[in-house]
């Protein structure tokens, strides 16, 4: 089991308010696994992510404990995570077009981050060469500013340095949003790539496009309102999802081959709630078209079948 | 409806303007009345400078964009303010077009004050309750609000509904489901083919080849500011005789089967345009001939037209 999460509640604290941005998350995401994590914007997958690696106001932990390869993270203390940070666990941010600093060159930029982190500039660098060529960029590009990169390059570049020290967990925020369908082929399955020789353990992809997900990853947990929604196997989820959430999210999907003149698809009506002020009971009962009184009650994620989970009372009731 | 004709877009680059950049070379499409017309390409192949064209924001540098058999380019003053009082746009990012300063229904108020300064306030009223039901809009829930209260969605529903306040017969929709979530975007999508059967004509630029072919009939594929490939969509998408359509269609994340084992050429770097094909580096049939001479469109079937001499051979 590479990483644990155990009832992970992170809250956004100001002044006045506490928004519920994420309550109660527990997963596990296997060696070798890459797995999707998919939901409207506002529904708390880049919190859950971003709380792995920097949980920093106004960010507050509120309870959970997260477990890497056996060991337990301390996410709420920034000091002693650094240990862990781009070595252990690393993330490619959803601004990877901007991450690189734009006044050094990319190699003299690389070379920093590493003295950086205290890993052997010279003894890096055939390895830095070789993955540059796994996502075919030249080596020139180390002379180069970022400006003299399309966004795709950047892109695979910021790949290529976040996970140079061979992370145990990848985390990727958005990556192929801002790119066109070739690059973002390419993109993603230059991270299977990654995954398959070893360059990362697991890797958790943060994507609102799910039929990127079916492409690339072994499972796929969906979000909705701050909660977990369904977990269990691609295949699973697009084919014979459970929640109503996921089916209607699914259904909403327009892919080729589907004409409005012949077949009206249908977009889940309403809007997901505030998390200032969430609703008791399960968050997606008032858009939800099987709602029913039990609903009023906060529904457990459980699991159904093997590897499936659901958070739906309309589920568990078979082997409850 | 709107007719372009041979249109090229040519920036001055380089410190002193020294250089060229073809932006948009010689395209030539029609729009017909009721008709939806997608614009595909990848970024940097030219499609918004197209829709930035025929909305006058930017000049043409040479070609003509006919519009009801007046060009477009000739309107000034009164001429350019009916024109838009019948051709408007709608942009990818409803976040940043309006100012947070002001409420949402200042965009209205603008629209007021310009097009129908004579018109009694009740009168405006009904107006602009029935453009916002006929977006799907509830006016109660909605008007009276900053920009920050209402979702991506809703906005973007505004811009539409401005639109339909000048009864529009064109409408330039540029991106417009990018920056939504994928549970409001078909109701986006469904609210344009709504339109669309009232009468309205729209150009549909996107890179979500998905989107494209659910909702127009017509598809223009870009590559480089030059025509690939133009013609029927189901042609386009049951067919694709250019190469880079093939390739675009094989990149396509669909959600009924996994990806082929395509190899996806990525884009080289932007060099300057030579005389022969702007898609021939990064082609998989390419020969000396593609490297030689500029393809023109040639008819393949009837409606469906394609700029590769080789796309026989296949």
């Amino acid at each position: 089991m590479s990483l644990q999460v155990k009832k992970l509640t992170v809250y956004y604290q100001t002044l006045r308010w506490v928004v519920r941005a994420l309550e109660d998350a527990t997963l596990t995401v296997a060696d070798g696994e890459i797995m999707g994590l998919a939901g409207e914007s506002g529904c708390g997958k880049s919190t859950l992510c971003n709380s792995l690696i920097l949980l920093k106001p106004p960010m507050r932990l509120v309870r959970g404990s997260v477990t890497l390869d056996g060991e337990e993270l301390p996410i709420g203390d920034m000091e002693r995570m650094n240990e862990f940070r781009f070595k252990r666990i690393s993330v490619i941010p959803q601004y990877a077009m901007n991450a690189m600093n734009p006044t050094r060159k990319i190699g003299k930029m690389t070379k920093e981050l590493l003295e950086s982190r205290k890993v052997d500039w010279k003894a890096t660098l055939p390895e830095l060469k070789r993955r540059l060529d796994l996502v075919k960029l030249s080596h020139d590009v180390l002379n180069m500013y970022p400006i003299e990169l399309s966004g795709g390059m950047k892109q695979r570049m910021v790949m290529v340095l976040s996970t140079l020290t061979d992370p145990s967990l990848l985390i990727a925020d958005e990556i192929t949003s801002a790119l066109d369908v070739s690059s973002q082929k390419a993109v993603a399955e230059m991270l299977v790539a990654f995954r398959s020789q070893g360059c990362c353990k697991s890797v958790i992809v943060i994507t609102h496009d799910i039929s990127i997900l079916y492409q690339i990853a072994n499972s796929i947990m969906i979000m909705y309102a701050g909660q977990l929604a369904e977990k269990a196997s691609t295949e699973v989820i697009i084919h014979s999802p459970r929640h109503p959430y996921t089916k209607l999210l699914i259904s909403s999907l327009p892919t080729v081959g589907v004409k409005y003149s012949e077949r009206h698809l249908k977009g889940i009506p309403g809007s997901p709630p505030l998390l200032l002020n969430p609703p008791v009971g399960c968050r997606f009962r008032e858009r939800c078209p099987v709602a029913f009184e039990k609903c009023i009650e906060e529904p457990p994620f459980v699991e159904i079948e093997k590897g499936h989970f659901v958070a739906c009372w309309k589920e568990p009731a078979k082997n409850a | 409806m709107l007719k372009l004709d041979n249109i090229s877009k040519v920036y001055k680059v380089g410190t002193f303007g020294g250089k060229e950049l073809h932006a948009v070379s010689n395209v030539s499409f029609d729009v017909g009345d009721r008709e939806v017309v997608s614009l595909i390409g990848e970024s940097g192949s030219g499609k918004s400078t197209i829709g930035k064209m025929i909305l006058r924001l930017i000049s043409i540098s040479a070609g003509t964009i006919v519009c009801n058999g007046v060009d477009v380019s000739t309107l000034k003053g009164a001429g350019l303010k009916e024109y838009y009082r019948s051709v408007q746009g709608v942009f990818q990012d409803p976040f940043s077009t309006y100012n947070p300063i002001f409420k949402a229904d200042r965009i209205f108020t603008i629209i007021r004050d310009e097009f129908f300064p004579r018109i009694s306030a009740p009168e405006w009223n009904d107006k602009l309750e029935k453009s916002l039901t006929d977006v799907g809009l509830n006016p109660e829930h909605v008007l009276d609000k900053f920009p920050h209260q209402l979702s991506g969605g809703q906005l973007q529903r505004f811009l539409l509904a401005r639109a339909l306040l000048l009864d529009v017969k064109f409408l330039v929709a540029d991106e417009i489901i990018s920056m939504l979530d994928a549970s409001t975007r078909i109701d986006v999508l469904n609210l344009l083919a709504d339109l669309k059967s009232r009468g309205l004509s729209i150009l549909f630029i996107t890179h979500d080849l998905s989107l494209a072919h659910y909702i127009s009939e017509r598809a223009v594929i870009l590559y480089r500011g030059c025509v690939a490939e133009v013609g029927a969509t189901e042609k386009i998408f049951g067919n694709p005789l250019h190469p880079y359509t093939q390739m675009l269609m094989a990149s396509v994340p669909r959600l009924d089967k996994k990806w082929g084992q395509v190899e996806v050429e990525l884009k080289a770097k932007q060099s300057g345009l030579t005389g022969g094909c702007v898609y021939e580096e990064r082609c998989p049939v390419a020969d000396t001939g593609c490297a030689r001479d500029r393809p023109t469109l040639v008819e393949a079937e009837c409606d469906h037209f394609v700029a590769c001499i080789r796309y026989k051979d296949k």
